[in-house]
C-alpha cells in the first residue's frame, strides 16, 4: 500500500513560487503523469515528493505515513532524475546495483536483479562499462534501471525517455507500462510529451505556474479541458477557441459569433442562459468540425487558407469570420486554398469557457 | 575563380594557425631559462667537479653526513605527520563549510587567511606560542598546571617537532581546504542527492559518492603539499632555531655558510628524487581512471 | 556555499557549529597572540607570566623594529621584487594562459601537462643553480634576480589562473566585437580584457602574496640587498623578542589584507585539478 497524498504543499525559492498549495493523491499502483510547460514546477514537485527539498508549508504523505519530515533515504522511493545522475566512478552494473547495495541485499539476488533490470531496458552488454562511454540514451537507461531495480514502492520519473530517438521511445514506452505493471509502483511521471502522457498514465496532472489545474483521466483531459489552457495545451492541433455572445431570444439561446449563428445542445443551453456575462469561448477540437462543400443551415461559411495534407487525413487551416481555425478532414475530402466551405461544430462535442476566466462552464 | 582561390589560401592559413605558438612562446622560453636549466645544472652541480669531471663524491659526502640523517629523519616525521592531519582536518573544514551553516562565507574566509600567511611569519607565531615564556606556559602557568616555565623548544625533546607540525598544519591546511571544496562544488549535487535517493546514509554518502568523485581533487592536493612539506624550511628554524634541521635547512646551509654549491645541489637533488617519487606513487595509487570522468 | 547532504542525526547542526567555530578559533587565536604581541611595549613582551588578553598599547614594539638598521630598506626590496615579480609574471604568463583558453591547438595538452608538472619539482632545487649563474651574469645580490626566481615559481601558477579567468569571459563576446567591426587586438582589448581584468588582479595580487612570503630564494640570492623575510630570516637567532614578533606580524599583515581582496577569486586560483 503505497498511495503519494501530497496536502498544501508549497515551495518557494526567494520570490519564486515553485509549487503553490498543490493537494495531490496518486493510488496505489497507479501511473500519473505530471504534464506541463517549461519551468512550471514539475521537477520541484518531485522533489518535494522525494525530499530533496523541503515543502514550506503543507504535508507529504506515502502510504499511511507522513514523509514531510523525513529523509530521502527513508522514504522507499526510488527517482530517475531529469539528467540521470548516473555516477561516473562507478560501473554501469554497479550503479544498477547502488539502491541493493545500500539494502544490503545479497549478492546473488543483486546480480540477479541487476541483470534483469539491464535486460529490460535492453543495456545488458554495457554491464561492465563506465558512463563515460555510454551515449546520452544509454545513461538514461541506465538510470532508468537503477530505479527500478530496486522495485521501490514509489517510483518519481523526470522525464525518463526525453534522450532517446523516437523509434526507442516508443518501445519503450510499452515496455516501461508492462514493467510498471509488474513490479506495482506507484508512479508519478514527469514529461514535455503528451502523446507519451496521453498513452501511458492512468491519469493525468496538468500543471502551470506551480499549480495543478486539470487532474483526471487523458480521456476526460483530452475531451473536457478545465480550462483555455488545457484545451490549448493539450492535443495536436490545439483545440480551437471561437469568440462568441449569448443571445437569448424567446425560449432559445443562440450564441452569436463573427462566422455566424451556433446553436447549443440544451443542456448547455441552460448553463450559458444563466450566466451573467454573455461574453463566452467556444472551445472545439479539430476533428469535432465537419466541413461540408455546401450551405447548410446550422454552418458557419469559412474560406480554406492552408491545406496540409498528414496522409492519414487533411489539416484545414480556415478562416471564419474574424476567427482562424483548425479542421480535419478525411485525407480524400477535396479542396483547395482560397475554397469557401461550411464548418458545421458538433454541438454536444463544444466546450463552452467563460470569457473572462478562461474555465469552462461545465454544468 | 579568384576569390575561391583566396578562401582555399584563408582555410590554409587558419590551419596552420600560429597564433597561439607565438602567445605561448614567452612561457616556455622563461620556463626553459628558469627552470628547466636550472634544474640541469643543479644535476650537474651535484655530480660534476669544478674542473669537468663526472663525480659521485658529493653524493657520498651527503650520505656519510651525520647532519644528513638527522635531516633525513625529521622531514620524513614531518611529512608524514603533517600530510595526514592537514588532509583530514581539511576534509572536514570543508564538508563543514559545504553544509550550509550560517555563516558559511564567514568560516571560508576565516579558513582561507593562513593561505597568504608566509612560512616564517607562522614560524615566528608559534615560536611566540612556544617559547620559554610564550603564550603557552602562561596558559598552564595561570591555569595552574606548571609552576616554572616548561621547555617546549629543548632539541632533546620531541617538542619542537610538534611544534613544527602544529605550525605547518595551522599554515597549510587552508591550500588543502581550498582545493577540496573547489572540489566538492563542482561535484554535480545530483550525484549526492541520487544517492540520498537510494538510501545511502551520511556517512556512506560521503564514503561512496564524495570521496570518489573528489579524488583528482585529493590527488592534486596530497601531491602539492607533501612536495611542499619535503622542502619545509623557514618554519623549522623559526620555531626550533637550530636545534632541528631539515633536507631544506641543510640545503641552505651549505650553501650560505659552508660555500658548497655542489654539497647544496646534492640536498636539492635528493629533495628532488623524494618529491618526484612521492608524487608518483601518489598518481599511481589515487589513479584517476580515463573512463571515470564524465 | 551549497550544501552536500544533510547531516546524519548523531552530529546535530549544532554539533558542526560547535565544530566550525573551534576551527575557526584555531586560525584566529595564534593571529591575535602575535598582534597583540606587535602592539604591546616590550616589558610586557619580556614579562613572566603574560597575560592572554592585552594589556597596553603601544607603537614601541613595532616603531623599534622598523627602525632596526636594514629594515626599511628590506622593506622597500620586498616591495619591488613584489612588483617586479608581478609585472613579469603577468606579461609572459597572462598570454599563454589567453591562447590556452582561447585556441585548439596540437601540442596543448602536452604543454598543460608540462605547466601542471611543474608543480611537482621543489622550488628548493632553483636557487643554488641560478645563484651560480647570477654570480657568473652580475646579477647577483640584485632584486632582479630574486624576482627572476620568483617568476618561476608563480608562472605555472598564473598561466592556469589566466587561462580559467579567459575561459570565464564567453569567446562569443569576442566573435561579436569582431563582427561589429573590431580586429583581433581590438576585440581583445576592448571586450575580453575589461571583463578579465578582476581576475587577472586577483591572480597579480596571489603572485605578490607569494613573492612577499618568499624566503629561500630570497636568502640564498642576496648579501645585502635582502627582502624583508630574508633579512628576518637571517637575524632571526640573534635578534630579541620583540624584533621577532615585531617582524611577524609586519609580514603578515600584508597578506592577510591582501587575502581580503582576492577572496572571492579563491577557488578559481587554486582549484585547479592535475587532470
Ligand atoms: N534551486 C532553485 N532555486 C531557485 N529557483 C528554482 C530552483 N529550482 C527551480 N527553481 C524555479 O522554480 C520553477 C520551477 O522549476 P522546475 O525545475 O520545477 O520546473 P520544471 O517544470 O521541472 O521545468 P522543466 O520542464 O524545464 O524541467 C522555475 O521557475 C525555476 O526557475
Ligand atoms: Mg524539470
Amino acid at each position: 500500500m503505497a498511495e503519494i497524498r501530497l496536502k498544501g504543499v508549497r515551495k518557494t525559492f526567494g520570490k519564486v513560487v515553485a509549487v503553490q498549495d498543490v493537494d495531490l493523491t496518486v493510488h496505489d499502483r497507479e501511473f500519473v503523469v505530471l504534464l506541463g510547460p517549461s519551468g512550471c514546477g514539475k521537477t520541484t514537485l518531485l522533489r518535494c515528493i522525494a525530499g530533496l527539498e523541503q515543502v514550506d508549508k503543507g504535508r507529504v504523505f506515502i502510504g499511511e505515513q507522513d514523509v514531510t519530515d523525513l529523509p530521502p533515504r527513508r522514504r522507499q522511493i526510488a527517482m530517475v532524475f531529469q539528467n540521470y545522475a548516473v555516477f561516473p566512478h562507478l560501473t554501469v552494473f554497479e550503479n544498477i546495483a547502488f539502491g541493493l547495495r545500500m539494502q544490503r541485499k545479497p549478492d546473488s539476488e543483486i546480480e540477479m536483479r541487476v541483470k534483469a533490470a539491464a535486460e529490460l531496458l535492453h543495456i545488458e552488454e554495457l554491464l561492465k562499462r563506465y558512463p563515460a562511454q555510454l551515449s546520452g540514451g544509454q545513461r538514461q537507461r541506465v538510470a532508468v534501471a537503477r530505479a527500478i531495480a530496486v522495485q521501490p514502492q514509489v517510483l518519481l520519473m523526470d522525464e525518463p525517455l526525453s534522450n532517446l530517438d523516437a523509434l526507442l521511445r516508443l518501445e519503450m514506452r510499452a515496455e516501461l507500462k508492462r514493467l510498471l505493471r509488474e513490479i506495482q509502483s506507484t508512479t508519478l511521471y514527469v514529461t514535455h510529451d503528451q502523446v507519451e502522457a496521453l498513452s501511458l498514465g492512468d491519469r493525468i496532472a496538468v500543471m502551470r505556474d506551480g499549480q495543478i489545474i486539470q487532474y483526471d483521466t487523458p480521456l476526460n483531459i483530452y475531451d473536457k479541458p478545465a480550462d483555455v489552457f488545457v484545451g490549448g495545451f493539450i492535443g495536436n492541433p490545439p483545440m480551437n477557441f471561437i469568440e462568441g455572445q449569448v443571445r437569448v431570444e424567446d425560449d432559445k439561446v443562440k450564441v452569436l459569433t463573427s462566422g455566424g449563428e451556433i446553436e447549443p445542445t440544451p443542456e448547455d443551453g441552460a448553463i450559458l442562459r444563466k450566466l451573467k456575462d454573455n461574453r463566452v469561448l467556444i472551445g472545439i477540437r479539430a476533428e469535432n468540425i465537419e466541413a461540408l462543400p455546401t450551405s447548410a443551415p446550422d454552418a458557419l461559411e469559412a474560406t480554406v487558407l492552408v491545406v496540409e495534407p498528414l496522409g492519414s487525413h487533411n489539416l484545414l487551416t480556415m478562416q471564419v469570420g474574424d476567427e482562424r481555425i483548425k479542421v480535419t478532414t478525411r485525407a480524400d475530402f477535396k479542396v483547395q486554398t482560397g475554397q469557401h466551405l461550411w464548418l458545421r461544430l458538433k454541438a454536444d462535442k463544444i466546450r463552452w469557457m467563460d470569457k473572462a476566466s478562461g474555465r469552462a462552464l461545465y454544468a | 575563380m579568384k576569390s575561391m582561390a583566396i578562401g582555399l589560401k584563408q582555410v590554409r592559413l587558419r590551419r596552420l594557425n600560429l597564433e597561439p605558438y607565438i602567445l605561448l612562446l614567452p612561457s616556455m622560453v622563461y620556463l626553459a631559462l628558469f627552470f628547466a636549466w636550472p634544474m640541469f645544472q643543479a644535476f650537474r652541480l651535484a655530480f660534476q667537479t669544478d674542473d669537468g669531471h663526472l663525480t659521485l663524491s658529493y653524493l657520498q659526502r651527503m650520505f656519510g653526513d651525520a647532519a644528513f640523517i638527522k635531516a633525513l629523519r625529521t622531514t620524513i616525521v614531518l611529512v608524514v605527520s603533517i600530510v595526514p592531519i592537514q588532509f583530514i582536518l581539511a576534509l572536514t573544514m570543508a564538508i563543514l563549510v559545504s553544509e550550509r551553516l550560517r555563516g558559511a562565507d564567514l568560516f571560508v574566509y576565516i579558513y582561507s587567511i593562513p593561505l597568504a600567511v608566509s612560512d616564517l611569519a607562522a614560524g615566528i607565531i608559534w615560536f611566540s606560542i612556544f617559547t620559554e615564556r610564550g603564550y603557552l606556559n602562561s596558559l598552564l602557568y595561570n591555569l595552574g598546571l606548571i609552576q616554572k616555565p616548561f621547555l617546549f623548544l629543548d632539541y632533546r625533546t620531541p617538542w619542537p617537532i610538534v611544534g613544527i607540525v602544529l605550525a605547518e598544519v595551522w599554515r597549510a591546511t587552508s591550500i588543502v581546504f581550498v582545493i577540496l571544496v573547489a572540489g566538492l562544488q563542482s561535484i554535480p549535487r545530483d550525484y549526492i542527492e541520487a544517492a540520498e535517493i537510494f538510501g545511502a546514509n551520511w556517512f556512506q554518502r560521503v564514503w561512496k559518492v564524495i570521496l570518489p568523485l573528489l579524488r583528482p581533487s585529493i590527488q592534486t592536493a596530497l601531491i602539492l603539499r607533501t612536495i611542499l612539506a619535503v622542502q619545509v624550511f623557514a618554519v623549522v628554524v623559526a620555531v626550533a632555531g637550530r636545534g632541528v634541521t631539515v633536507l631544506a635547512a641543510e640545503a641552505y646551509r651549505w650553501y650560505s655558510e659552508y660555500r658548497s654549491p655542489h654539497m647544496a645541489a646534492a640536498y636539492a637533488m635528493f629533495i628532488l628524487v623524494i618529491s618526484l617519487a612521492s608524487a608518483f606513487i601518489y598518481l599511481r595509487t589515487l589513479r584517476v581512471r580515463e573512463e571515470m570522468r564524465l | 556555499m551549497r550544501r552536500l547532504a544533510p547531516p546524519p542525526r548523531l552530529v546535530g547542526r549544532g554539533t558542526m557549529y560547535l565544530m566550525a567555530l573551534l576551527i575557526a578559533l584555531w586560525i584566529l587565536i595564534p593571529i591575535y597572540l602575535i598582534t597583540m604581541a606587535a602592539f604591546s611595549p616590550k616589558d610586557v613582551i619580556y614579562s613572566w607570566p603574560k597575560s592572554l588578553m592585552p594589556q597596553s598599547f603601544s607603537l614601541e614594539t613595532l616603531l623599534f623594529f622598523l627602525n632596526a638598521y636594514g629594515v626599511l630598506a628590506s622593506v622597500r626590496n620586498s616591495v619591488i621584487v613584489a612588483l617586479l615579480t608581478l609585472a613579469l609574471s603577468l606579461v609572459v604568463g597572462a598570454p599563454a594562459g589567453y591562447a590556452l583558453a582561447r585556441f585548439i591547438f596540437r601540442g596543448k595538452d602536452v604543454y598543460r601537462l608540462m605547466i601542471l608538472s611543474t608543480r611537482a619539482f621543489p622550488i628548493v632545487i632553483l636557487s643554488i643553480p641560478l645563484a651560480v649563474a647570477f654570480i657568473r651574469w652580475n646579477l647577483y645580490d640584485t632584486v632582479i634576480s630574486v624576482a627572476l626566481v620568483h617568476t618561476a615559481m608563480a608562472l605555472p601558477t598564473t598561466i592556469l589562473v589566466t587561462s580559467s579567468v579567459f575561459i570565464g569571459v564567453s569567446k562569443e563576446l569576442e566573435e561579436a566585437a569582431m563582427v561589429l567591426g573590431c580586429n583581433r587586438l581590438q576585440a581583445f582589448t576592448k571586450v575580453a580584457l575589461p571583463l578579465a581584468l578582476p581576475g587577472l588582479a586577483a591572480s597579480a595580487i596571489f603572485t605578490f602574496v607569494l613573492s612577499w612570503n618568499e624566503v629561500f630564494a630570497a636568502t640564498i640570492l642576496t648579501l645585502y640587498n635582502r627582502t624583508l623575510p630574508a633579512h628576518l630570516f637571517v637575524q632571526l637567532a640573534a635578534s630579541p623578542l620583540p624584533f621577532r614578533f615585531a617582524g611577524g606580524f609586519f609580514i603578515l599583515v600584508p597578506a592577510i589584507v591582501f587575502m581580503f581582496f582576492v577572496r572571492r577569486y579563491l577557488f578559481n586560483l587554486w582549484g585547479i585539478t592535475l587532470k
